[in-house]
């Protein structure tokens, strides 16, 4: 060993509160070389990239820049040290031109000059390949444009090392194409790239190394020549955890929901949801499995009308005398009003479902303060419910009249959860309800769902943790890039198998069903 | 219809109502493009103009005899007393909605109330130490060298008239305009302050000192409205402080920031526009009395008009900065 | 090594205040005002030459040492209230109706026309139903216009309506002079003197009482409509987050332009109060700047009705106060803006004080 890491990470740790986000991690990456990576959501990679640039300091554990030790309290600090990062949210000024977002913020002493600026920003997008007019704004750019921007951004402050989050969630197949090919210009031109992502095929296909993070903590570092999708998935997930939660098996399943043809695409062309079918069981617990970002949302959102689906699309739903109602086309309030309910427990927690300077009886009315025919609330039953939730999900709170706002992030989201429970639905959607919760109140919630589930409620659950949705749901089905790529029972469900549906490029898995079908 | 004398006198008007609003809308665009809506504008430019005419008081009442007074000092004292005000107005406003994070509306609104109130308050106090019999004070020797025009101005027919028969802060107003235009538009600063009052989490992000440069635009934006108020005082009105006499052009300075759609350039024949509209009445034969009233309206029907035009084209471009009105605090975490 | 590693932290950091105690949080308010009594005392003993002690007996001498003196209190209070009442559901939707000023006004203008125009038309009690419509109807349509095109277009409300003030002021200007009396005086005069059609009745012969008892109904009424009505919940949703209210089914449009009706309605009614029932005349300056002084009632108050009565105490009390002041050591009237002006910076600054916490970093552990 007689040429130093480009970048040594040994023994990172790193808690938020309650939460170990990274335990004991260790990483190294050569100049020239393309690293990747890999784990499930929630598995620490973006924390620890992140006390790499500045943004987190490591509460443990040394950080080395060829072979020196450095410290690094801010993104500045980072930028000494030559590393650039490019997040998921891109931070760019909406009305400026490329080549001002690129030179933002940089005071090199010399007289200011956008010509000469956008001069030395065009030798770079020359040498590796960008393709991009530096003399657009942003708010005309797509996604993938406004990626270039952030990347050359980085290259432009002379990064040597540079981390990508995720940096092909938010591309097309052709696009993310053509990233690959200016990381490998970069690689060329003895750079380091670590590149932050849990899609297997893209690892395979862009990096030297792949480093794999489980629930925090570090596992391993292979060659990628020498790995395969299999190796990879089952390094990812890990052994099967028992988690002993009680399942019922379900009793006299009746079609609730037949979803046929469900397609979305967004404003600017991306699919989000391509030709979903399913059927969804009263008294049934159907799992939702996929990398996040993969259309979960878009699928809830469409059932409960937020969403807007392509034409074609049919969503049955069966009341209780059995007759057919189509949901598509229906509004919100509409389909709320059959009993289907959504609670979609969104990143920043108190999203469209709550409301956060209001307190939790106020939240408890948010979609019942209609009722009656006065022209005043009725605080009477809100008031019974939130402080009969407080009481059975043991929310921890000062009182009924304290805003959600000041509560933590597992109160707020049994208060969520709770609410849309006491509607009594004949259809519930959950999204990850139990992020951010510690194990108790996790098993809280699961019992709620099973109890629902007892009642007759076909049960919509999407969740992260694979362990989970074997032990809890009857039958999981698996979203991938907006497509479902199978659908597996609960009871005999493997978690490489759930991995690798989630992660197989879809593409890849057509291909295998072919080749299954000529063997036949 | 018109005789050209009357079109020469009727232009060269319009610009002297024009400097002070320019001089306002001027400093408020250098601080709106910072994120910081500063409705104490009003306030301060009655700061500044009060900060001059005190400067001129005592400078005039030094002297032994009015013959004494030399141009220098005449200007500078009156001009670094209207700084001095108007550059601490705007200190207290960033104070108050930069550092503690106030709501800029209310500490704007309140800062409105108290430097119109500290105007009128020692305007009429001086009113009471010269004893004089009107309501006003009269500072003529002082104004005599802000008023002071170019010799040959007059030998020049029209165009000396429209464009030569200004006082030197007229001519002040509209370099400074065009320095704060290319200071936006072509400087590093200037990208920064925009970045900042854009999205300052960005500019943040960036490296930019969001604190500092807030308090920089908006306390060289106030510097520049005060001396609005010195104009004011001294060119336009000959060294007279009457209270309440400097009436609402705050406001139409604030008017004048959305006709020019945030741009200093704009906002020079912007003010001159509006300027034109504040004394049209003058000029249109058999206006009545009444009918004068209905006239001054018409600045700011123009620019509620040019405000509902710039909504509904939503071109970028042309709208308010993004974070304007909000306060920045960096979650730490 | 060691010493390079050494991390410099600054001395203290700036968080936001998960919660806080109210007493805590009225603590701190009382200490802000505390705080500006005696700024604004010691700058009143700088300008008067007075000791503090007498200048504050002289502002409480200012508001209570006479019945009459307490009536001018308790209408200036009043009249702030109403107005401080009409903005806030503007302001708990997040619409920053700062045209309350021209709101009143042109209530106050509408109420006047009827006033004159039906003076000597119509009988006592209906010229009075008239100028109630009339002037609700004035100032709801001054709101409107702006919360329409902040529906329909999102155009910068605060801008709006702050022009819209001025649109009325030119407005009043011009019928100021159309209804001169005596001509060429510049003022309206009091309007109706001998026949005194129009003039809002006195109650308990006392001129004040009825602008009393109507703003205190109002108080009552928007605590109960911002608390207990369905209205009330559905601009609060709106004002908290516009897409949670489309979410649960809100006419996110609707509610604005109602809202504003209702915010200018009540404006209406401060210009009635204002015309019909104590001042009888019009000028560009009959709302008097309470448009703009009830921006900070409401915001101080946390839009709560109930904590603006409090809140426009407190300003009507330095207002009056501060032009007692005035007028026993000679000073100008303006005075009473520059106590005001230094209550409100001390006031809105104590704010900070409340949601924020600063932090001090405790000393590093020692590295052994």
């Amino acid at each position: 060993m007689s040429k130093p890491y480009a970048l040594e990470l040994k023994g990172i740790t790193k808690v938020f509160g309650s939460i170990v986000a990274n335990k004991d991690v260790d990483m190294s990456v050569k100049r020239g070389e393309i690293l990747a990576i890999l784990g499930e959501n929630g598995s620490g990679k973006t924390t620890l990239m992140n006390m790499v640039s500045g943004i987190y300091f490591p509460d443990e554990g040394k950080i080395f820049v060829d072979g020196k030790e450095v410290v690094i309290r801010s993104p500045k600090d980072a930028f000494d040290y030559k590393i650039g990062m490019i997040h998921q949210h891109f931070k760019l000024v909406d009305v400026f031109t490329a080549t001002e977002n690129i030179v933002l913020g940089i005071n090199d002493g010399e007289k200011f000059n956008i010509k000469e600026a956008q001069k030395k920003v065009k030798e770079i997008t020359d040498r590796y390949g960008f393709q991009i007019d530096l003399n657009k704004k942003i708010y005309e750019m797509s996604v993938s444009e406004k990626q270039t921007v952030e990347i050359i951004k980085v290259l432009y402050r002379g990064a040597d090392i540079l981390i990508l989050d995720e940096p092909t969630a938010v591309l097309t197949p052709q696009e993310t194409q053509k990233l690959f090919v200016v990381l490998r210009n970069m690689r060329a031109d003895n750079k380091t790239v670590v590149i932050i992502t849990h899609k297997l095929h893209e690892v395979l296909a862009i990096s030297d190394r792949v480093s794999i993070m489980r629930k925090g903590k570090y596992i391993d570092t292979v060659i990628t020549a020498e790995a395969t999708e299999q190796s990879l998935t089952e390094a990812m997930v890990g052994e099967k955890v028992s988690l002993n939660i009680e399942r019922k098996e379900p009793e006299n399943l009746q079609e609730r929901l037949v979803i046929k043809d469900l397609s979305v695409t967004a404003h600017d062309g991306k699919q989000l949801l391509k030709d979903v079918c399913f059927t969804a069981y009263g008294g049934e617990i159907l799992g939702i499995a996929g990398i996040s970002g993969s259309g979960q949302k878009e699928l809830l959102e469409s059932v409960a009308g937020l969403q807007r689906a392509d034409k074609g699309a049919s969503i049955i739903y069966f009341d209780p005398e059995g007759n057919e109602v189509q949901l598509v086309g229906k509004t919100p309030k509409a389909i709320r009003n059959l009993g289907i309910a959504l609670s979609f427990v969104p990143e920043d927690r108190l999203g469209m479902g709550l409301v956060g300077n209001m307190d939790i009886i106020d939240n408890m009315m948010l979609r019942s303060y209609k009722k009656g025919k006065t022209e005043f609330l009725d605080r009477k039953q809100p008031r019974a419910l939130a402080e009969e939730i407080i009481e059975s999900l043991e929310v921890v709170t000062p009182s009924a009249t304290t805003p959600v706002r000041r509560l933590s992030g597992g109160n707020v989201q049994k208060v969520l959860v709770g609410r849309e429970i006491s509607l009594n639905p004949r259809v519930l959607m959950v999204a990850y309800p139990v992020r951010g919760l510690d194990i108790n109140s996790s098993y809280m919630i699961y019992n709620l769902i099973s109890k629902q589930k007892d009642q007759g409620v076909s049960i919509i659950f999407v969740g992260e943790d694979l362990d989970v949705l074997i032990e809890l749901c009857d039958r999981i089905m698996v979203i991938n890039s907006g497509e479902i790529t199978g659908i597996v029972d609960g009871k005999s469900a493997k978690k490489e198998e759930l991995g690798l549906l989630m992660t197989k490029s879809t593409h890849e898995i057509e291909g295998d069903e072919e080749v299954a079908e000529d063997a036949k | 219809m018109f005789s050209s004398s009357v079109i020469i006198t009727f232009l060269q008007r319009a610009v002297i109502q024009g400097i002070p609003l320019l001089y306002g809308s001027t400093g408020e665009i250098l601080t709106e493009k910072s994120g910081n809506l500063n409705l104490g504008i009003p306030g301060i430019m009655y700061m500044g103009g009060i900060g001059g005419v005190i400067g001129a008081f005592l400078y005039e009442n030094s002297l032994a005899s009015k013959a004494d007074a030399n141009a220098f000092l005449a200007i500078c004292i009156p001009l670094f007393s209207t700084i001095l005000f108007s550059f601490l107005a705007g200190l207290l406003y960033c104070f108050l909605t930069v550092t503690l994070r106030a709501n800029q509306n209310v500490t704007g609104l309140a800062l409105t109330t108290f430097g119109v109130g500290f105007g009128n308050f020692f305007g009429a106090s001086l009113v009471k130490l010269t004893k004089a019999e009107v309501p006003s004070v009269a500072l003529t020797t002082t104004s005599a060298f802000f008023t002071k025009k170019l010799p040959f101005a007059a030998n020049l027919g029209w165009f000396g008239k429209i464009f030569l028969s200004y006082g030197f802060l007229a001519y002040a107003a509209i370099v400074i305009a065009i320095v704060v235009a290319i200071f936006l538009t072509k400087t590093r600063g200037g990208l920064h302050l925009r970045a900042v009052g854009e999205n300052p989490a960005t500019a943040d992000a960036a490296g930019i000192n969001v604190n500092r440069s807030k308090y920089l635009a908006t306390c060289i934006g106030s510097v520049i409205a005060g001396l609005g108020g010195l104009y004011y005082v001294m060119d336009y009105a000959n060294g007279v402080w009457s209270n309440e006499g400097f009436g609402d052009r705050g406001w139409l300075a604030i008017a004048l920031v959305i006709f020019a759609v945030w741009r200093p350039n704009f906002a020079i024949p912007g003010s001159i526009v509006f300027g034109g509209l504040y004394i049209i009445y003058l000029f249109i034969p058999g206006v009545s009395l009444r009918s004068q009233e209905l006239f001054k309206m018409l600045p700011y029907v123009v620019t509620i008009i040019v405000l509902i035009m710039v909504s509904i084209r939503k071109k970028k471009e042309n709208q308010p900065p993004a974070s304007l009105g909000l306060s920045y605090f960096r979650e730490d975490r | 090594m060691q010493n390079e590693k050494k991390v410099r932290e600054p001395l203290f950091h700036i968080a936001k205040r998960p919660a806080i105690a109210w007493h805590k949080a009225w603590g701190i308010r009382a200490l802000s005002i505390l705080a500006a009594l005696i700024f604004a005392g010691i700058v009143a003993m700088a300008l008067t030459g007075e000791n503090p002690l007498a200048i504050y007996a002289t502002m409480i001498k200012g508001c209570f040492s006479s019945e009459r003196r307490i009536w001018m209190l308790l209408q200036t209070l009043v009249m702030l209230l109403c107005v401080s009442l009409a903005v806030t559901p503007a302001f708990k939707m997040h619409f920053w109706n700062i045209g309350a000023e021209g709101q009143v006004l042109i209530g106050g203008l509408a109420t006047a026309a009827c006033m004159i125009y039906f003076g000597d038309k119509l009988p006592p009690w209906l010229l009075i139903i008239v100028m109630v419509i009339c002037s609700m109807a004035a100032g709801a349509i001054w709101a409107l216009i702006p919360a329409i095109f902040k529906a329909k277009f999102n155009t910068n409300e605060t801008l709006f309506t702050l022009m819209m003030n001025y649109v009325g002021i030119q407005l009043v200007s011009y019928f100021v002079i159309v209804w001169e009396n005596p001509k060429g005086s510049g003022h309206v005069g009091v309007i109706n003197q001998v026949s005194q059609a129009g003039w809002l009745p006195t109650i308990g012969n006392q001129k004040y009482m009825l602008s009393v008892i109507v703003v205190l109904a109002l108080t009552v009424f928007m605590y109960i409509y911002l608390k207990y009505s369905k209205h009330g919940y559905e601009l609060t949703v709106v004002g908290e987050s516009e897409n949670t209210a489309r979410y649960i089914g809100v006419n996110v449009n609707k509610v604005i332009i109602r809202t504003m009706l209702l915010s200018g309605a009540i404006c209406g009614i401060a210009g009635l109060l204002l015309v019909g029932g104590t001042d009888h005349t019009i000028s560009t300056t009959t709302a008097g700047g309470r448009g703009f002084t009830a921006i900070m009632v409401s915001w101080l108050a946390k839009f709560n009705p109930l904590y603006m009565i409090a809140t426009s105490f407190l300003l009507a009390f330095f207002e009056r106060g501060a032009s007692e002041i005035s007028t026993i050591f000679h000073l100008d009237q303006a005075f009473s803006d520059i106590i005001s002006g230094i209550i409100l910076f001390f006031i809105i600054g104590s704010e900070f004080f409340i949601n924020y916490q600063i932090k001090f970093t405790k000393p590093a552990k020692e590295v052994k």
